[in-house]
């Protein structure tokens, strides 16, 4: 076997094939240089921004904002955000949008799923082409406002949760990893007696948990990152989930405002509570990611090809 | 597995019917089976779909319905609700897209969108293929997978979060200017200069997606037979003759998938980007369709002219993705959908 990478078992010193002219040094260095910025340009940012976010008055001031070497750690800026006041207030939005509309987002995607993945079934063509024609026409903005006021979900947490609650692509890849599924498998349930609801949550799903796991964290940085859908639907600011209070703070020049109790000389600097703000929007999306990394190539693809 | 097989996004137009199929002609064995017995045996599937079927009714096909607000005077207060004052406005057929047409506003966020689309397609859009030729060819599987985890994680930040960094790298209170600043330099904060918010935007873009953007093409990558690779070099083929003559052509098919994706969507710039950075560079620069809809609909109570606006948006949108795929047909490849 000649393959030249990838391949090779871990553990297993990859070597060069026979046939391939040595690296030139120059080429090699390009490279290094390449992939070492590009690495570099992801993890400096979240370096500065964590370290300042725990830093003192005294070593803001000292750099002249963002901090890059830190000096002892003072975590004041998250006592006075963790303190109550937006913040506290977002974050808890948004870990409830998150919750709830990934839970729903799943069940509806794996039912359907389950429910468009046997060609032979009522109505099979024509719901697939129901289900998948949203993929090329997007739901037009304005007639989209209308109808969620419509409805009166304004200034509810609905507004965020039901419409992104199906996502073509997410159902497309779950369908083909169903369809993936030995048919015999599916047959020897049924000669058993097992309806298609049983079959799928003994079956099916116990199956399925690495492609669930990939959906699911799409599902969850979808809702996590809802923005623009809070910007059209929620109006009042104590509704307001984390990427708007994010967006008023550093992009719109609020100042963050906090709870009365800390003011003055005892308020930990602006900058640092910026940061931690920054730093508490990208922890749970840094927190779960790498769990579910080494799934979601294999997840993605698998849908692509079987669907 | 193929390498066409591979092509993430292939999946959905390839079952979906072209035209589902005609009633009149169902296949033979369905005939012979009674709807009763069907439904009896089916319920249940039906049953699972009916959610999804729901949501994507409410939440798609009835706003696609409603773009037919476009050919009215709508206006919200007509009614206690947007059913009531949708029956109650005026219908004034072409009406709006004939102001639409003589706005300058308009064809200015027009040429903003297609100068940017442009500008991406050349500096963006070859940068993950090269990303992942570079990755496959490290021998490393161990740091090959550390850059992966690194390069994937910004395509899950929000556009806010993205805008942030780069306000607090680049901004004029940044790391930046703050070093160019002790350093006695004149700071330039790149992110309110207009000029430049065109190569401002593409970094961003570049920032976020590059690495997510090679996943399909390490896919296909790993597909392409590794023999050939040996005998063009046994007869001689040097390096980048390789790159050349076996390479890029295994990629082939999913880069014209991808191009005709990337055509089809060419009046779609990431709307969150801009709508977010217009304030700061001003709308001569960051308006674009997109911001401009929004902006003269919602933010402004002017419902039908933006729907008029998002209609023709999404009619040229149509129009492209289904000329470039004809286009990729007559070229000899799969396109999107192998069935029209």
């Amino acid at each position: 076997m000649t393959a030249t990478v990838a391949r090779k078992p871990p553990g297993a010193r990859p070597r060069r094939p026979a046939w391939e002219e040595p690296p030139s040094p120059l080429g090699q260095g390009a490279k290094a240089v390449l992939l070492g910025l590009l690495v570099l340009s992801v993890l400096f940012p979240l370096w500065v921004i964590l370290v300042t976010s725990l830093s003192s008055r005294e070593t803001i001031a000292r750099a002249g904002g963002l901090v890059v070497i830190p000096r002892g750690i003072d975590v004041s800026a998250y006592e006075t955000i963790f303190a109550g006041g937006a913040v506290t207030r977002a974050l808890w939005i948004s870990t409830l949008v998150t919750v709830i509309g990934t839970a729903l987002a799943l069940t509806v995607t794996v039912l359907a799923a389950y429910g468009l993945s046997r060609p032979r079934s009522l109505g099979y063509r024509w719901l697939l082409a129901y289900f998948l024609l949203p993929f090329l026409i997007y739901p037009p903005l304005v007639p989209k406002y209308l109808v969620v006021t419509g409805l009166g979900l304004k200034d509810t947490i609905w507004a965020l949760v039901l419409p992104p609650a199906i996502s073509v692509f997410n159902l497309v890849v779950v369908r083909g990893f169903f369809q993936g599924i030995p048919q015999e498998l599916l047959d020897s349930a049924r000669i058993d007696g097992a309806s298609d609801f049983r079959t799928l949550t003994r079956i099916v799903l116990p199956l399925a948990r690495a492609v669930i796991a990939v959906v699911g964290l799409f599902y969850a940085v979808t809702y996590w990152n809802v923005w623009f859908d809070a910007l059209l639907f929620i109006d009042r600011n104590d509704m307001y989930p984390i990427q708007r209070v994010l967006q008023s703070y550093l992009l719109a020049g609020q100042a963050p405002t906090t709870s009365g109790a800390a003011s003055g000389a005892t308020m930990p600097p602006t900058e640092a509570i910026k940061m931690a703000v920054v730093v508490l929007t990208v922890a749970p999306i840094v927190a779960v990611y790498p769990f579910i990394q080494r799934h979601f190539v294999k997840g993605v693809l698998i849908g692509a090809i079987k669907g | 597995m193929s390498t066409r097989e591979a092509t993430a996004g292939a999946g959905p137009q390839r079952t979906r019917p072209g035209a589902p199929a005609p009633a009149s002609r169902p296949p033979a064995r369905r005939r012979r089976v009674p709807l009763r017995t069907r439904l009896r045996r089916d319920w249940q599937l039906l049953a699972m779909v009916a959610p999804g079927f729901v949501i994507l009714l409410v939440f798609s096909y009835v706003p696609i319905l409603g773009n037919v607000i476009a050919f009215q005077d709508y206006n919200p207060y007509l009614g206690a609700n947007p059913l009531e004052a949708f029956l109650q406005s005026e219908w004034i057929g072409f009406g709006q897209f004939q102001l639409l047409f003589e706005d300058p506003a308009f064809w200015h966020a027009f040429r903003n969108t297609l100068a940017i689309t442009a500008f991406q397609l050349v500096f963006f859009f070859p940068l993950p293929i090269l990303l992942a030729i570079v990755l496959h060819s490290l021998l490393s599987s161990r740091l090959r997978g550390f850059i992966q985890t690194v390069v994937y994680l910004p395509h899950f930040f929000s556009w806010v979060l993205v805008v942030s960094f780069f306000v607090a790298m680049l901004g004029g209170a940044g790391l930046l200017a703050q070093t160019m600043r002790e350093a006695g330099m004149e700071p330039w904060n790149v992110m309110t200069n207009p000029d430049t918010f065109i190569i401002l935007v593409t970094v961003e873009a570049i920032w976020k997606d590059v690495g997510w953007g090679t996943i399909v093409f390490l896919a296909a990558l790993s597909t392409i037979d590794q023999n050939l690779y040996e005998a063009a070099a046994a007869d001689g083929a040097g390096r980048w003759r390789r790159l050349w003559h076996i390479t890029l052509p295994g990629l082939r098919p999913v880069i014209v998938l991808l191009l005709i994706l990337r055509l089809g969507d060419a009046l779609s710039v990431g709307f969150e980007q801009f709508l977010l950075q217009r304030d700061a560079v001003g709308r001569q620069a960051a308006e674009v369709l997109d911001t401009f809809v929004y902006h003269f609909s919602i933010a402004t109570g002017n419902y039908g002219y933006g729907a008029a606006a998002g209609l023709f948006k999404a009619a040229i949108g149509l129009i492209l993705i289904l000329a470039a795929n004809k286009v990729a047909h007559l070229l000899g490849e799969r396109g999107i959908y192998s069935r029209s």
